[in-house]
């Protein structure tokens, strides 16, 4: 089944003319009809037709799945809330601009938690998405939808976007790789805003090679988002089949509370970078509970802001079509920044963010990269969401910190566990604008190591 | 009657529109008066469209810094974009981009015939839609319109220093008047490009706490109607204060037609804007060299001006007052001014006779064509004392009974025989020299 | 500080927040509000004396746009107007907004 192929070798294939495009869209479809009403992945289908235009370029007209948070002209686009039930974009967010030039073809629009806020899918007002690997388990999220789609080969590739875990952590439940380009590295214009300060579209995809062939074509400046750095954007795959060797690599986060289920599973994958040559050395980091905190306050505060425009008044319907996440998230934002809390909750929470910023500085002058886990553990069951109001914030505990402080960072799949058929996911992180380290470093890992699931067929 | 003499406190905020090509954060057109239908300069930016982003106009940033030096201002060389968040049907994103605690501009002044007015600050947002109420089908609807919505708005706040409802009056022309000098703003009132508010109070003369309360009055959308507003208020509020009670703290609306004032929103619920950084946009940060240059490519300001040319040329004011009102125009002004000192005429002379119409000109006219349209105009024939005491002669003999009047006392008389010469004479005259003449041969 | 929500807060909250919630809704977000602020309370614990706050991780500064107008985003009527639900002659429509 062609549509079990990854984005290179389905480029490789098509070149040499091994395979057509037709064929491989056509079992796509297959795949699509056959698994989506299970696993709830798209929201919408796209029936456009592929177009010349695409076929020539880069990504050849290859099927992506892409986050329906991101507004796509003439698609619509509901990032999951019936709030936005009938939108249908006139135009499209950067990213997908870049997409659609580069080549890429949206397959549909993939399922997510309502907003982007959770971290199981299952906020989606349009019902929970399962995980493809074990369906009586989550996928994660909020990107669970884009993560899913890969797993299940319902797509080449796919787009999600992380505020603080949203495209690592679905990634290390589905057993797929998902690529966080440092903050500002990727466009936001036209992305449905979370937080605005850490939002960070990215790929979710097969391997660390697909993810950084999709980061060529996604990253970038971008006149229209202010906050969009003007680094060249270099070719990333120039960092795949690296030697490791001399490389300093430091791992967090392995004796905190929680993580005892899979903490000797982790230890044990961690040996993998000693055996290729790179020095491993177990460190202490700041505490990532109070990155629960920051995070929580700055980004329900941005959230309650950026959620304002959606009145019903020039698109979508009233603010009574809210979700109860989002109506929790939007108050909570609005407590910790009104006239007599914003001092206590929203200084406070920006100025522990620079004590986290300064850690890792402090950190990489050390190490190249920092790893720890991905998740505390394996995809959690069915309902899930519901045990805590602030589930997902807790849940993303160890992509907090990095997501705070806008560092990039990949989630490569560690280890599976043979009776559930779920993963675990490695957690990668460099400074700022040095995406060439974590795909270097996951790169070596994935093809040292049997976990990814299209290597290791 | 009131035992008590009161004293005004008030101050302003003024928001003007800044008459930049586009909008402040996003590059739609920005011309809402003008636009021929509603909703044609929108984006997802000014629209309030899901992942829209705001970008900055740096033309926008740069004029509020020209106004803030214009009125003695201290510039804040860091400072940002905050977060404004309300809902309303005009405002797309239910947040305002404007500035909370690091406005661009600070602690200013302005001089007034009354006394200086003190610029608490001066800071730059956007404006919103515009909303109009219109029954449809029966149903009491808003109409919303968003050309107007993201358009750059400076906001100028002043301390409590106004006195008097014509200081108010003076201080609204004279910031509008620096606002259109350095061709930033046009300030057309009944095009909403300027608009008014004051926060008024009053006081028992002789103390100098600031009263408990005051209220704001908004909607004002003239000079007259300021001075009317403020007026009103303080006998409203002198009428409350002699009855012993104090005047509730609210804002009030301006009615026009029936001049008053009257109660909109109660203040004791002051919204809670819950301002903070916008995390879209990176913050400003100036160097004193950026903002030296910008201080030295202002233009003179008029006071300035008119003053030095009194000084300098010697020109009336009130002559200078009506001939110029751009920097441009000013510039071609001095040129003429300069040009006339070397031939001799007075600076003074041709400024009246521009400024009563005598010679008509444009701005594309040389200022030396000017000179000699004027010289022409005011040339005099040569005519020798003989031939002017011959016509007087003969006017006088045609008109004896006149003559005999004139020496009689009828001093005024000297007008018609003035009409008269100047019409058998049918040249150009010195008409000082002809007057003269005149009086000395009717007293013969 | 006390971590106890009550409903009439949520509803003042709600209320900023533009949000309808009803009775039972409050009562629910009360909780949930509650349990936030119990996990985030711990932040205070940190000692940020003499640190600044980071608002932009970026640490840009001056990205601005030149005053051109550059129309390639710019809505026709018709597009700006095509998601709405309502609309009169080319204008948005809402119910009349009394000014409280």
């Amino acid at each position: 089944m062609l549509n079990t192929l990854t984005l290179k070798q389905a480029l490789d294939k098509l070149e040499k003319k091994e395979i057509t495009l037709g064929d491989l869209n056509s079992d796509v479809k297959s795949a699509i009809e056959k698994l989506n009403k299970d696993l709830n992945v798209y929201l919408t289908i796209n029936e456009k037709k592929i177009t010349q235009a695409e076929m020539s370029a880069p990504l050849a007209g290859l099927p992506i799945a892409v986050k329906d948070n991101y507004c796509t002209k003439d698609l619509k686009t509901t990032a999951s809330s019936t709030v936005l039930d009938n939108f249908i974009p006139q135009y499209d967010s950067t990213v997908i601009a870049k997409l659609k030039k580069a080549g890429g073809h949206i397959v549909g629009k993939t399922n997510l938690d309502a907003w982007a806020h959770g971290s199981s899918t299952e906020t989606s007002q349009y019902g929970r998405t399962l995980n493809p690997r074990n369906t009586d388990y989550l996928p994660g999220g909020s990107s669970g939808g884009s993560a899913a789609a890969v797993a299940a080969d319902l797509c080449l590739a796919s787009l999600g976007t992380e505020t603080a875990g949203s495209i690592r952590q679905p990634s290390s439940w589905c057993g797929v790789v998902g690529l966080k380009p440092t903050y500002g590295r990727c466009s936001r214009y036209g992305v449905v805003a979370m937080a605005s300060s850490t939002d960070s579209p990215g790929p979710i995809a097969k391997t660390v090679e697909d993810s950084a062939i999709l980061l060529n074509y996604i990253a970038g400046h971008d006149k229209y988002d202010g906050t969009t750095s003007t680094q060249k954007v270099e070719d990333y795959t120039k960092y795949l089949d690296q030697n490791i060797t001399g490389m300093k690599i430091g791992v967090l986060y392995t004796d905190i509370e929680g993580l005892e289920e899979i903490k000797e599973i982790f230890i044990d994958q961690v040996k993998v970078f000693e055996k290729l040559g790179a020095t491993v050395e177990f460190i202490k980091a700041m505490d990532p509970h109070h990155a629960i905190g920051v995070y929580t306050i700055i980004q329900r505060g941005e959230v309650s802001s950026n959620l304002g425009r959606f009145d019903g008044i020039r698109y979508g319907n009233d603010r009574s079509f809210f979700g109860h996440e989002a109506k929790n998230r939007i108050m909570l934002g609005t407590y910790t920044l009104s006239k007599g809390y914003a001092h206590q909750y929203y200084n406070t929470a920006q100025k522990v963010r620079t004590l986290f910023i300064e850690d890792y500085k402090k950190l990489f002058k050390d190490y190249d990269v920092l790893v720890s886990p991905t998740s505390p553990g394996y995809a959690k069951k069915i309902g899930i969401s519901e045990s805590s109001a602030m589930f997902g914030e807790l849940e993303d505990m160890l992509l907090e910190p990095s997501s705070i402080a806008g560092l990039p960072g990949i989630s490569v799949p560690c280890y599976r566990d043979p009776k559930t058929n779920l993963y675990l996911g490695m957690n990668l992180v460099a400074p700022m604008f040095r995406e060439d380290l974590v795909i270097k470093v996951g790169d070596a890992f994935e093809k040292n190591t049997k976990w990814n699931s299209w290597r290791n067929k | 009657m009131s035992k008590s003499t009161y004293n005004l406190v008030c101050g302003m905020e003024v928001h003007a529109e800044l008459k930049t090509n586009s909008k402040m954060f996003c590059g739609c057109k920005n011309d809402p008066f003008n636009a021929s239908e509603p909703n044609i300069y929108t984006c997802p930016v000014c629209l309030g469209m899901p992942g829209g982003i705001p970008v900055a106009n740096k033309k926008a940033i740069e004029w509020t810094i020209k106004l803030g030096l214009a009125l003695n201002c201290k510039i804040n060389l860091f400072s940002k974009f905050d977060r404004k968040n309300y809902f309303y049907p005009d405002l797309p994103k239910a947040y305002q981009i404007s500035q909370y605690d690091i406005p661009f501009c600070y602690e200013g002044v302005i001089e007034t015939s009354f006394g200086p007015i003190r610029i608490t600050r001066i800071h730059l947002e956007e404006d919103t839609g515009k909303l109009l109420h219109k029954r449809i089908k029966g149903e009491e609807v808003s109409l919303i319109d968003f050309n107007r919505s993201s358009v750059p708005l400076i906001e100028i706040v002043t301390e409590p220093d106004i006195k008097s409802p014509e200081q108010a009056k003076e201080y609204g022309k004279a910031l509008r008047d620096i606002i259109r000098y350095l061709e930033i703003g046009d300030c057309d009132m009944e095009q909403g490009g300027m608009r008014l508010e004051a926060n008024i109070s009053i006081r028992k003369e002789g103390e100098t706490e600031l009263p408990s309360y005051k209220t704001e009055v908004k909607n004002i959308n003239s000079f007259r109607f300021v001075e009317q507003a403020i007026k009103y208020e303080m006998e409203r509020q002198e009428e409350i204060l002699e009855a012993g009670d104090i005047p509730q703290q609210e804002t009030r609306g301006w009615d026009a037609k029936k001049s008053v004032t009257f109660s909109q929103r109660t203040k004791e619920d002051a919204e809670d804007y819950r301002y903070f950084p916008d995390p879209d946009l990176p913050p400003i940060r100036f160097t004193t060299e950026q903002i030296e240059k910008i201080r030295a490519e202002l233009p003179e300001l008029p006071t300035a001006l008119i003053k030095r040319w009194k000084d300098q040329y010697q020109v009336e004011e009130r002559f200078s007052e009506l001939l110029f009102s751009s920097p441009t125009e000013a510039k071609w002004l001095e040129d003429l001014f300069i040009l006339v000192q070397k031939e001799n005429i007075e600076a003074n002379k041709i400024a009246n006779a521009l400024a009563n119409k005598k010679i008509s000109y444009q701005q594309t006219d040389k200022p030396i064509d000017v000179v000699n349209r004027y010289k022409s105009a005011n040339a005099t024939d040569d005519i020798s004392d003989e031939e002017f005491i011959s016509v007087i002669k003969e006017v006088i003999k045609n008109n004896t009974d006149a003559a005999n009047r004139y020496k009689a006392g009828e001093n005024q008389l000297i007008n018609f025989f003035f009409g008269q010469s100047m019409r058998a004479l049918g040249k150009k005259v010195d008409a000082t020299h002809l007057r003269k003449l005149l009086q000395q041969e009717l007293e013969k | 500080m006390s971590n106890k929500i009550t409903t009439q807060q949520v509803q003042h909250i709600a209320q900023l927040a533009n949000i309808p919630v009803d009775d039972s809704e409050a009562k629910k977000l009360a909780t949930g509000f509650e349990e936030t602020l119990d996990t985030i309370k711990d932040l205070r614990a940190v000692d940020t004396e003499g640190i600044e706050p980071t608002h932009q991780v970026t640490g840009m500064e001056n990205v601005l746009r030149e005053d051109i107008v550059d129309d390639s985003r710019t809505f026709t009527q018709a597009e700006a107007l095509a998601n709405a639900k309502e609309t009169y002659q080319g204008f948005f429509v809402v119910p009349r907004i009394i000014k409280k």
